[in-house]
Order: structure tokens, then sequence, then C-alpha cells
């Protein structure tokens, strides 16, 4: 018998609800492979949008982005090869401002101090010139690091005795955040998007979730995901001043997870940064309202998930906690340099008159037109298939559509045992060759069903994947008629 | 209480939602008062009243967080950075530079990155490289591989949560070519971001139970810090086990009985933690010794963590690494089929010391298959390592062979690290031993020295009074007068009434010369001002 067995692993780790995606996409790698080996399947070939990685999906990744990053990290490079002018200069200024000149060496805690001011100075700008201090930016692997590090700070997750800590998280939300939260022992506290309004969230639903909350767990914290995920949705700068006034009056640390906010693209949609929309409010909320935004490589026009650049920029902290904070963030040493670089990048890309500006101009043109087509196409070609409804997208990377789904079909799913999206998605995988995420995965209204698919896709890659969907959806109806 | 829980869940799950909400008796509720005090955006201001009004303060923080130290990146190093920035402003000091001998960090102290290692990432990261002829045919064939592996063909991809699955086979075969071919599993083996990533998930994994039940975790006196932080961060109890300062660090199964009797007392232990090569101590743990260390987890039932980060880097004659899976099987299937056991490696030491890359690995032994899959759960929560970091790993594991083009170049520059690293424990060695009041056990291996200081009276008195410790007193006053960073023993563990500090021995050797005779210097000095 095992020393270590599952009874003794504790209730919390057990409490953790498998994903339902990873076992799918494990399975579309499998019919991939197989299909590779000649075995015959329905489907010539598996395409995946479940995940929101660009690359992934086909999108190449920026010229400039990885000439820096290849000539920082094989520093013969700025002599041997072609490399254009801005590309060498950059590669000396981050690889002087690395320990030893290596990006192999560690760095601070909260990343490079060059790069923490880089981030800083993008963050002003962005923000009409708001302030920001570099001191208050950490970098972590991904932002999901430093997402996890908040969280531990804000209450004691192992004390069984007093109530569980909670935080307000939409439904729907992406699944490894309700995840962190298990694992932590902390509670959901579940506000519902208005599916009807394109996803908008309301202050009296956060209210009413807030007010149930009561005498169950100790609400500390308001988790808000803009540009949505997995909705589309963009808060109006209207919105965000009232949750930040919720926040104030309910003394709620706010959490503003900002990853999708270089990808806003539908028409009237802006993004707006919560820091922004704070500092104009003025004192004394301003001041006070604590506020840590979060923000990463991984999504915008660069798309670069796998090299784990994240940060997080923590607002109106009391100057103790900072301090711990600080210490927090040294136990994972630091994070990774490339990712680091990565966010440099991000924070400062090629200018007008800069050697490599039109070809980036270009990269990211093309990548801006492949998401402002995808964007309006994908729900209007959505709600045309009969037993799908779709929100406009607004910004952000996915679709959430919504599956109106026959009575029998939801049947059968009761009897193999599995959500009824869940068990669509697993046939839409086997039958079609298309992988998408299953409503159940990220939350949804009781009754209610739905997928997720990343619209940050090549034109053509999209074409295919609603082609086939829709020749799946409608067999699907007639089956179950 | 678990009943009470059960019934409030289920009250709590009403029809409308279909999330559940964790469920306890409730508190009252905090008053809040609003303070007006003015303050820019960016400067947080400190509050009037001593509670403060922020909804995040020092008595809603999580009290776990509030007993997290991690030395290396304590209060003396805030310090020397600080420092830092004042000699870039010009401020005048009795010294030019700080040197940071406070972090294993060889490329920080100008140890220069092995050649294949780097063009093979940077191949990865631009593959356009690849029609470049000024590259290796078996660089660009390692990348060709690595590319197909990944999401897209491209190192910006996600990957699985455990890991490039063909990096994970390859580390497999690397384990079983060490380990003179004692199979290792793929399944068994997770990529990690750093070895430290995965000793705190472990750490989690292991953690539960409450009051006289709560998990207690073995770990040497003096440790890795990492280890008490995550311990204290996850309320587990830490158990300390003192190494043997006077037989070279070794350690003594007889002190590892002791430990584990007195903490049964209060706590139920459940595994067992050690470093070797050893972090400070750089001690190379014997054969006879790892298989006593096996033998008391067995009898103890302690799942055994092997943290074997400096495995290439031993460097006295008559020391050898020894790894815990190859003794442990070896010691025949009455404990190779029963001892649970899991070992860390990373890309950080070593010959090849790429610290920022946060590439690592932990292979788990033995683990019950229901609990593997809670492991694989939980490592999916963070996503994945860094894809870079995981093609280091790939290339650290399955390096140049005799018959390829990079191969003289690899061992060629893989020697001269590693050769340099044995000079320089021993130079260490000797220069400290010549210090009346300083002692320094030989450094067998690792990346430190860990000597112990004889500190006068008076010095012990006037760092009571400065309410720090007094190698942190020292350690200071060290760096004040000579730039050199160090880090104190307090923040390592060490026995009651003795002093040490932890210096790399990674300056380049000219450098760390100078660096001894200013040690050497100082504690003079130090000694006749607190005579």
């Amino acid at each position: 018998m095992s020393l270590l067995c599952l009874r003794e692993i504790c209730r919390k780790m057990r409490s953790i609800k498998q994903t339902e995606l990873e076992p799918l996409v494990r399975r579309a790698n499998q019919i991939r492979t197989e299909v590779t080996q000649g075995g015959r399947k329905p489907c010539k070939d598996v395409i995946d949008v479940s995940w929101g990685d660009k690359h992934r999906g086909g999108v190449q990744p920026l010229t400039f982005v990885r000439q820096v990053l290849a000539a920082c990290l094989y520093p013969q490079l700025i002599h041997s090869y072609k490399l254009p002018g801005d590309v060498r200069q950059r590669v000396q200024s981050l690889l002087g401002a690395c320990d030893g000149g290596s990006v192999g060496s560690y760095t601070p805690t909260g990343g490079i101090s060059y790069i923490q001011c880089s981030v800083s100075n993008f963050i002003s700008r962005r923000d009409g010139g708001v302030p920001s201090s570099p001191e208050n930016i950490f970098m972590t692997s991904g932002s999901q690091r430093s997402i996890m590090q908040v969280l531990n700070m804000l209450a004691d997750f192992h004390n069984q005795a007093s109530l569980p800590t909670g935080v307000l998280t939409a439904v729907p939300t992406y699944s490894s955040f309700k995840m962190m939260l298990q694992r932590l022992g902390a509670a959901v506290v579940p506000y519902y998007l208005d599916e009807e309004q394109c996803w908008a969230m309301e202050v009296e639903e956060l209210r009413r979730a807030l007010q149930a909350s009561k005498g169950v767990c100790n609400t500390v914290a308001l988790y808000v995901i803009n540009p949505g995920n997995p909705t589309g949705h963009v808060q109006s700068r209207k919105c965000i001043e009232k949750v930040i006034r919720f926040a104030a009056e309910e003394r709620l640390f706010l959490m503003a997870d900002e990853v999708y906010q270089e990808s806003v693209f539908g028409e009237g949609s802006e993004f707006v940064s919560y820091k922004k929309v704070l500092s104009e409010m003025g004192p004394p909320l301003s001041h006070t309202v604590e506020l840590a935004s979060f923000h990463s490589a991984s999504k915008g026009f660069m798309g670069e998930c796998g090299l784990r650049g994240g940060y997080v920029e923590l607002v109106n902290l009391d100057p103790a906690v900072m301090r711990y904070a600080y210490t927090l963030f040294s136990t994972d040493i630091c994070a990774p340099v490339t990712g680091q670089l990565a966010l440099e990048l991000m924070a400062n890309p090629p200018r007008p008159g800069d050697p490599s500006y039109p070809v980036y101009a270009q990269e990211t043109q093309s990548i801006r037109a492949m998401l402002v087509h995808n964007m309006s196409w994908v729900p209007e070609f959505l709600n045309n298939i009969p037993g799908i409804s779709c929100q406009p997208m607004m910004g952000g990377a996915f679709v959430f559509p919504r599956l109106y789904l026959p009575q029998a079909a939801i049947e059968k799913a009761k009897v193999v045992g599995m959500q009824p999206d869940l068990w669509y998605c697993k046939r839409l995988l086997e039958e079609a060759g298309v992988c998408v995420g299953p409503g159940c995965e990220y939350g949804q209204k009781e009754g209610t069903h739905h997928i997720r698919l990343c619209v940050m896709t090549p034109v053509e890659t999209m074409e295919e994947v609603l082609k086939r969907l829709k020749n799946f959806h409608l067999h699907f109806l007639k089956e179950f008629s | 209480m678990e009943t009470t829980r059960l019934t409030q869940l289920h009250l709590f799950h009403s029809n409308h939602y279909n999330e559940s909400v964790l469920v306890a008796s409730p508190l009252p509720n905090i008053s809040w008062a609003i303070s007006g005090t003015e303050c820019e955006l960016q400067k947080p201001n400190m509050t009037e009243n001593g509670l403060g009004n922020r909804v995040l303060n020092m008595d809603t923080m999580n009290p776990n967080v509030k007993r997290v130290e991690y030395a290396v990146r304590g209060p003396i190093v805030q310090r020397a950075l600080q420092i830092e920035k004042e000699l870039k402003e010009g401020v005048e000091k009795p010294f030019t530079e700080v040197i940071k001998a406070n972090i294993g960090d060889a490329h920080a102290m100008g140890q220069k990155p092995i050649t294949f290692l780097r063009q093979v990432v940077a191949l990865c990261t631009y593959p356009d490289l690849l029609e470049d002829d000024k590259f290796p045919e078996d660089a660009k064939n390692r990348a060709r591989r690595i590319l197909q592996a990944c999401g897209g063909g491209s190192i910006g991809a996600y990957s699985a949560s455990p890991g490039i699955e063909i990096i994970r086979q390859d580390v497999a075969k690397y384990i079983e070519k060490r380990d003179g071919g004692i199979p290792s599993d793929p399944d068994s083996i997770y990529l990690s971001t750093g070895a430290s990533d995965a000793i705190v998930t472990m750490l989690k994994l292991l953690t539960s139970g409450e009051g006289k039940n709560r998990t207690g975790v073995m770990i040497s006196i003096p440790q890795y810090p990492l280890y008490s932080a995550a311990l204290a961060e996850l309320a587990a109890v830490q158990i300390s086990y003192y190494l043997d300062e006077d037989k070279c660090w070794s350690l003594d199964v007889n002190e590892l009985r002791r430990a584990v009797k007195a903490a049964r007392e209060h706590c139920n232990p459940r595994a067992l933690c050690i470093i070797n090569p050893g972090n400070p101590t750089g001690q190379v743990q014997s054969r006879q010794c790892i298989e006593d260390v096996i033998r008391f987890a067995a009898e103890e039932h302690l799942f055994l963590m092997a943290d074997e980060v400096y495995q290439d880097n031993v460097y006295a004659e008559g020391c050898q690494f020894h790894s815990f899976k190859k003794v442990l099987f070896e010691m025949g299937p009455e404990y190779s089929s029963v001892v649970e056991l899991v070992s860390f490696h990373s890309t950080s030491k070593c010959f090849m010391g790429e610290c920022g890359f946060r590439g690592g690995y932990m292979e788990v032994v033995n683990m019950d298959p229901e609990v593997k899959l809670q492991l694989t759960k939980l490592v999916s929560v963070r996503l994945c390592p860094p894809i870079p970091g995981q093609a280091l790993l790939d290339l650290v594991v399955n390096p140049p062979q005799p018959d390829e083009p990079s191969y003289a170049t690899f061992i060629k520059e893989r020697t001269a690290n590693l050769d340099i690293l044995a000079e320089k424990a021993k130079m260490t060695e000797q220069v400290l031993n010549t210090v009346p009041g300083i002692h320094c056990n030989p450094v067998q291996g690792a990346m430190y020295t860990f000597p112990r200081l004889s500190l006068p009276e008076k010095a012990i008195n006037a760092a009571k009074e400065k309410g720090q410790a007094p190698d942190m007193f020292y350690c200071m006053k060290l760096l004040e007068e000579t730039g050199i960073c160090l880090v104190p023993g307090s923040g390592f563990g060490q026995r009651d009434g003795t002093y040490h500090f932890r210096m790399t021995i990674l300056p380049a050797t000219e450098k760390l010369k100078v660096v001894l005779e200013k040690i050497r210097e100082f504690h003079k000095r130090f000694t006749e001002e607190f005579s």
C-alpha cells in the first residue's frame, strides 16, 4: 500500500475540478496522429480552436520580436547576421540590462529594472499620462502566476476554522482561474454576466451575488476580465466606474485581468483600463481603491504564450503589504527572462521611421485585419445556423455562442453521463475534426449550453471550422429531431 | 463540522446556479472607516491609524505570508541593490562595484553560456536561421525536432502542462543512461519552471491535515530557504534535522531518528527532503549515507524528496554523485518497489548555469496512480513551463554525441566550466581557512561555501542591540565596507550560538581572489574593532 494515497491528499486538492478541455485536446492530438498514420477517420485532419493560442492556430510570430529574442539568446548574431539596426540596438540595450550580459542570469524579483521601466512607461502612455511606478510592477511566469500570488496574499486559505475566503467571479469565466481558487481552498462567488446584453456586467447582479455570499464566506475580492474570456465583451467606461464604486463601497480588492486589451475591434468598442478610469474618478477613490491589474505577452499581436511573460501592476496597496508581496514573489526568484524580454518588446514595439517598422506594421496589420474580419463575420455566421445564437463580439479572443440542443440530445447526454455541451464537443471532434471548448467548462446558467471558439485564427481556418461546425450541427439537429 | 458543511452546501446549491460555494460558520463582519488622506496615485500612502483602512492590510493579509522569508533575496540583497543604484548615481564608496556573491548565478558572475545550447534555442526562436550555413547541422536537427513538437511549429505556443512529450521522453532516456539502465517512464516526468516550481508543487500535494495531524516535512539545517518559505506559506510543519558541521556537513541517520521522533508529538511527518549535493553546505553524500536515508524513509513511511540540481557539480576527490533513484533500485525490490521518491533537477546549475530560462523537471517514483492523477491535475493549473526552458533542458539531457560536429566544442566548454568551478572551490576553502576566526569545510560540490565565523562577544551584543542576527550584522558591515554581498547563515538555519555566511564560488577567478582577500582583511578589522 502506498504511503501517499488518495485519501491523504487534502480535500482542497481533490476538490479541484478536472478540466474537461485537456482530455478533449489530448483526444484531438490522438486523432491527429492516427490520421497522419493513415488511419481512416471521418475527418481528414483536426482543427483545434479551443486554446487562446495564436501560434497554435497558425498565426505567425512577429519578425522583430523573434529577431531580437534570437540575438539576445545568441549574441554572435549581432555581428554575423544581417539584422536591422533597430534590432541590434535593442539587443544591446537588453543584454546591457542583464547581469553578466546574459539572458541566462537571474533577474531582480520584479524583473529587469530596465524592463519594469519600459512597462510602466507603456502603462502610462496607454492611460493618457496617468503615472505608473516601476516598483509596483512584478513580472511573472505568465499572468496566471501573478494572479495566484495576489490571491495568496488575500486571505488565509489554510485556516479551516474561519469562514472561507470568497472571490466574486464571473459566470462564465475561463477554468484555470476557478482551479486556482479551488487549489487555494477559496470559494467562487458567482455573478452572472447578461448574455442578452452582449454578456455585460451589471452592478445589481454583483450586489445580489455579494449579498448571497454573506454568512457563507468572507468575500474579499472582485475578479473582472476585460475584455472578457470567454465572452468577448468589452466594458464601457461607465460600467467600469460603477464597478469601481461598488468595490469601494463593499470593501473589495479589485483584480482586473486585462490580458486581451490589444484585441478590441468591435464597432464602437474601446478598451479603457481600470487604472485609468480609477485615476480619472479622482480622490478619494483614486487613492484608496486597491487594484491589481494583469497583462501578458500571450494574447496581443505577439501571441507569445509559450514564453510565459506576464505582469501585475499593484495600485494603492498598503506599503507594509507591498514588502511582503516582494518576499512572496521572491520565492519564485524571477520570471523567465525570455518572457520578460517579450514584455519589453510588447511595451516598446518598432515606431514609424525604425528600420523594422514596415515589416512590423504589415504583420500587425494583417493580424488586425484577420481579427476585425473574424469578429464581425463569425458571430453573424453562427447566428445564421438554426439552433445556434451568438452575441456580437466586441473584443478578446473567443466567441461563446449558445446551443439550443434538442431535448432528445440532452437526454442522450444524460444517459452517457456527460454534460450535454461536452458530449456535443466530443462528437464534433470525432465526426468533424473540430476541437472547441464546452460551455460547462466555463460556467453558464443552468439549462443553457454553449461552446467556446478562438477567433485569433487565420481566416481560411476559421471558415473551414465554421463550415464543418454548421454541417455537423445540422446533422445533429436532424438526428435528434 | 463536516456534516454541517455538507448540509449548508446543499442548502446553498439552488436550482439557479451550477457553481458550488464552500461554506463554513459565519463570523462578524469588520466595519470600515474611510480615510480621506491625499496622496499620489503611484505612492501608496502610510495610513494614520495603526489598523489601516486598506482592504488588504497587515491584519487581513494571509497570515502565512507574514511568516515567509527568503534570505537569498532578503534585506541584505535589497540593501546591495540600493548601493548599486547609489554607485551609478556617483555616490562615493570605499569600493567601485557590488559583488553579488549571494545567489548561485554563474552567468551573472561572468560564466559564458554553452555555445550549442544557445545556438539551438536561437534557431528555435527564429527559424529563418535554419537557412544560415553558419549554424552546425546537429544544432539545426535538434531545433527542427523541437519545433515539430511545438504547437503551430512555434515556441510561442502553449505546451501540454507536464511539458512537451518528446522532451519528457528525452529526459527519461537521460535518467536511464545516468542510472546505468534503470528504466524511467516519461509519464512520471513533469517539466517545471525551474526546480523551485516542482518542489513547491510536491509540497502542496503532500500537505494536509489539521492540528496534530498536520503534515510535517523534514529538511536539513542548514537548508536552501525555498523549503522553509514554502512550508511557512503552506502552514506545514518544518521538521529540522541537523547536518554535522564537524563531519563535513554529513548526515547522520540517528539525527534523523531524533528529529522525527520528537516531531511525531505534534505533527504527522510525511516527507523527508534532502539536497544532494548540498546547498548551502556543498557536501556530497556518500553512497552509504544515501542507503541509510532510504532505509530510514522506508521504516518511517516518509516520502523522499531528493533535490539533485547540483548533480554535475562534484569537485572533491573521493566524492561522487549517486542519484537517489539509482541507489534505491540497487537496494533491491524490498525498497525499490515500496519507497516513494521524487527527484528534482534544473537547468540553472551544473555546467550550463542557465538560471534565467527557468527550466527544470521532477521524476516521481512509486507514486500511487490516483495520487499521480491529482499531481497531473495540480500542474495543469499553472498552464505550462516556459518553452525556451523546456527546449534548453532537452539539450542538456540530449547533448552532442561524439560523432556530431558540435561535440568537440561542447565538451571543451563543459569541461572548462566544471574544472574552473573545482579550482575555485578548492581555492576558496584554502584561503578562508587561513583566516583566524573563519573555519571552512571542504567545498565538495554545489556552488557555495558556508564557513563558520567566530564572532567577538562585543559584536554579538552590538548586533542584538540593533535587533539583528549577529551574522546579519557582520554581513551588512561587510557589504557597506567592501561591496561584497553574502547571505548570513541565519537565513539558512544553523545551530544556536553558531554563525556562518554563504558565499558563492562563482566570481571569476581573479575577482574571487580579491573577494577572498577583502573578506580576510575585513574579518581582521572586524575582530579588532569588537575586541
